[in-house]
Parts: structure tokens; sequence; C-alpha cells
């Protein structure tokens, strides 16, 4: 009869420190579990349809036209498999520099105005990720299926990766010096391997996302903004050829994983 | 353990959050806080703020308040789940207050006949607290409490 | 005019479950901008859900509910093809209305 209220006794007397340890992980999986009930990015999806559709710019016509790799105004699946090669661009574009390419092609915004204000903040909405938000959706449960069979894809590709490794910026810091091990965590928050095929696939299938810490809905373009603002390098710029290697990289690292975004994160 | 009982007894439990709750003007007798949005209410700060009793007393801690889906710990205090659900009878409001916000009142929900007494939200928090889940139940006061700790501050840059 | 916000109405039985994002910035007024001058405080005050014109919840907020917020409670009744109405009023006296059909 004692001794179990004793060991009951001694449970109680346990550093509460012991037995949070553990349990950090599993709280935090908890958390990210309730968060997904529900997740703001479906009103940037609502506004992105919106904008897809409506008559904008200039030329006064919608988006309908644009071809984002399956045809003209197929939005479904369309993200799954960007970057691609378009010849009418001569450039392999990620789905960020299609929308900017349609916006100046069929609705005369200049390239200026069609790139302005990409990252919302308070009082700042941003039609693109409103734009980027919507098409992702519609690329929900579809594998990832970036091709590789132009050699314009393959030199995205290969740029991209050398991307990856190569150190630089005041810290000498790579994507790999965070990303290209197994276990590497930073405070509380676990860092994804994404120089592994499960790392990419789960990483790149949740972007974009609503970002809490940021009360906004955030683009790829954006997360390799600020991952080079972390690592104190140069800024990515918007839409560059830079930008869309690496984009190839971690997304053609993807094939085969079902798309799952917009998600959300913290 | 949803409910910090052994917390609660350790902080002199009913007097610190009888504390609170004269801040935040939930025990005043008039209790505008049902009807509309109670300015005095929601800019009350917490434990500094000592009022007399006013006849209701401290509200009794409750095992049938419970937090539903509500996690210990938020990786970033800007959007925090809270959940929580009544199987007290009668139950005409549950309030939402934490402790250590600038202003302790988060929110009210008034529960008409036929709603179920549970609701589900997400909150700011400016750092680790408690949370009080308060339940009005046919003019009387309930409370169960959780502590959740915050890894980034939401409130304010 | 404000943004619509997103609301799901769902037949559980005899009750409908009724879950809502709500777009609006919800800035507490402690926040301060790139100049460092403090953000006014900007929030939803009331929130008030109707169905075959009663009321089945109503709700004051402080600024510190989350920006773009989330709820969710469940009514006895309802049925498919009815519909719920939110409402909610800001401390700008802004305000918006929205309806789901109970699906």
């Amino acid at each position: 009869m004692s001794v179990p209220l004793i060991a009951l006794f001694a449970l109680a007397l346990l550093p509460a420190s012991v037995l949070a340890q553990g349990s950090a992980v599993d709280e935090i999986a908890k958390y990210r579990a309730a968060l997904q009930d529900g997740n703001p990015a479906e009103l940037w999806e609502a506004r992105g349809e919106g904008l897809w559709k409506s008559p904008r710019g200039p030329k006064n016509v919608s988006l309908e036209r644009c071809d984002l790799g399956l045809g003209p105004g197929v939005v479904k699946g369309a993200y799954a498999q960007l970057p691609k090669y378009f010849a009418d661009a001569d450039r392999v574009q990620d789905l960020e520099t299609r929308l900017v390419f349609c916006m100046v092609t069929f609705q005369g915004f200049t390239d200026a105005e069609a790139k302005k204000g990409p990252f919302g903040g308070p009082g700042r909405k941003s039609d693109l990720e409103a734009l980027v938000a919507y098409v992702a959706g519609q690329s929900r449960g579809v594998k990832m299926n970036v091709s590789q069979a132009h050699p314009r894809e393959q030199e995205a590709y290969r740029l991209g990766e050398k991307m990856f490794y190569y150190r630089g910026g005041t810290h000498d810091f790579a994507c790999a010096t965070c990303h290209g091990d197994d276990g590497k965590r930073i405070r509380l928050q676990d860092l994804p391997n994404l120089s592994s095929t499960e790392g990419a696939r789960k990483a790149y299938t949740t972007w974009p996302a609503y970002r809490v810490s940021q009360g906004e809905l955030r683009t790829f373009q954006w997360r390799l903004n600020d991952c080079f603002r972390q690592q104190r390098f140069p800024e990515l710029v918007y839409a560059s050829d830079a930008s869309i290697a690496l984009t190839m990289f971690l997304a053609r690292n993807a094939n085969g994983a079902a798309f799952d975004a917009p998600a959300i994160k913290r | 353990m949803d409910t910090t009982r052994r917390e609660w007894l350790k902080s002199g439990g009913g007097v610190t959050l009888f504390t609170l709750l004269a801040a935040a003007g939930w025990l005043k007798p008039d209790h505008a806080l049902a009807q509309a949005w109670s300015k005095s209410a929601f800019e009350a700060k917490t434990v500094d703020e000592v009022e007399k009793a006013l006849g209701i007393g401290a509200p009794a801690q409750s095992k049938d308040i419970t937090f539903v889906s509500t996690p210990d710990i938020a990786e970033n205090g800007a959007v925090v789940p809270i959940g929580i659900a009544s199987a007290i009878p009668k139950t005409e409001a549950i309030a939402i207050l934490i402790e250590k916000n600038p202003s302790t009142l988060t929110a009210n929900f008034d529960i008409p006949a036929g709603t179920d007494p549970a609701i589900s939200t997400r909150v700011k928090m400016a750092q680790t607290s408690n949370v009080y889940a308060l339940v009005k139940a046919d003019g009387k006061y309930y409370v169960a409490s959780k502590e959740i700790k915050v890894t980034l501050g939401g409130c304010g840059g | 005019m404000p943004d619509p916000m997103k609301i799901r109405a769902t037949l559980v039985g005899d009750s409908t479950e009724v879950k809502t994002i709500i777009s609006h910035e919800m800035e507490t007024g402690q926040r301060k901008d790139g100049q460092g001058k403090i953000v006014p405080a900007w929030f939803i005050q009331t929130v008030t859900a109707t169905y075959a014109g009663k009321t089945v919840l109503s709700a004051q907020w402080g600024p510190a509910v989350a920006k773009n917020p989330f709820l969710a409670f469940k009514f006895k009744g309802g049925a498919k093809g009815e519909k719920v109405q939110i409402t909610w009023v800001d401390n700008r006296g802004e305000k918006r209305t929205d309806e789901a059909v109970i699906g």
C-alpha cells in the first residue's frame, strides 16, 4: 500500500524540467496539429482566385489566358510541375516569375508594376501572394512532377545545387550549413535536411504557407529571400534566375511527393 | 493536467484570480460584459489592481471546465489555439483571461440556450502565462486554468 | 469594404458546426512601425452569429485575439441549405457580414 504511494510522492518531487524535456517536442507537435484546423491561407486563396479571374491592368484582361505549363488557363496541377522551361519567355520560370510574365504580356503591366510589393505586410496587400496561394492550392494532392527534359531545366537544377552548397557571406554560410545534415536544430526549431529526398519533399510540398509569426501568407520566393537574409547574404532578387535555380533544385528533389499547400506554419 | 490545482493552491489561488477578476471588471454587479463591449473590462490590467469584494465571491475551481486541443507550448505567441468546453449546466458565458498579457481579458463568449458551451479560437500571448477559462453558469462563476509556455513573444515587434 | 471571412457550416447529427476564419489585422496598439511610432489599436470588438433570426453566439473581443482570427462553435438545430450569418464590428466602427450555407 505504502510502496505505490512513495513512488507517487517521488514522482511528484522530480524537477519539472526532467519531465518536460521529452514532451517539449510532443507539445510542439500538438501545437502544430491544433493549428491545422483553420488556415488563414484560405483568405489568400479566395482573393487570389478573384485576381486570377478578373480583368485587370491597362489591357483589362484576366489571367485566364496565362499558360502555367499545362495549357492556357489550366490551374489545376500547375504548381506541382513548376519550375519549367517556357519557350515564349525563353527561360526557366517558377510560378511567381510566370505570373509576372503573364501580367506583363497579357495585362499590360510593366515589369516593375507587376513585381511591386511582392511580400505583403500590415496594411499592405500583395496580389502576387494571393495569386500564388490560389494557384498552389489547386495542386493539392498532386504528386510533384518537375521536368528535367529540357537542357535549360537541367542547367537550372545544376546551378541550384551548386548554390545550395556554396559558402559565402560574412558568416561563410551555405544553405547546407543548416540544411545539409540530419539532426540539426536552432533553439527549439528542428532544421529539415533539404539535401535528402525526404527532407526536400516535406519542405517543398508545404510552401506557400501562412506563417503565423509573420501573420501573412508567404511564398517560396519569400522563403528563399528570408533564408538569404538570415545567412547574411546579399538580397536574393525577386524572380531572379538565381532564385529560380534554387527553387528548381528543391522542387525537383521533391518529385514524387504529394503537394500539400498552402500550409500553416510557425 | 489541465486544471493546475497544485499551482492554484501554491499561488494563493483564489485570492490571485479574484484580484484578476476584479481588475477585469467581471465582478461588477452590473456585469456590462454580457451586453456590450466594455472598455473598462478590456483595458483592466492584472494583479496590481485590487478591488473590494463585491459579494460574488471567488469563482469555484471546476473540473467540469476543460481545455480542448490547447497545447502546453506555443511555438509562437502570435497565435495560440485555445479550446474550452464547459460541462456545467446552464453555462451562459465563457471568457478567456491571460494573466501576463498587457490586458487580462482577451475574449468573452455569450452562449445562448441551444448553443454548445464550447468554443475554439486563437489568442495572442505576450509571454508564458497562466490562462484562465472563466465560466458563468446559472449566475455563478467557475474557473479552470492552465499554464501555456510561449517560445516567442507575439504582442509587438 | 473589409475583406470577406471564410465560413464553413456543417450539419453533424442534429447540430450545426460552424468554423470561420475572419480577415482582420487585430492590431494590439502595442506594436511599433518601422519609424518607431505606435501602430494604433485596430481590432474586432463584437462578433454575432445568427441562424433563422436567432443569435447562436455573441462575443466581445479585445486586441489579444489573434490576427486573422479563427472561431469554432456548435449549436443545436440547422438544416442543409439554410444559412448562418456572422457579423463583426471593430473599434473603428467598420463591420462585415457574411453568410454560409449549411452543408
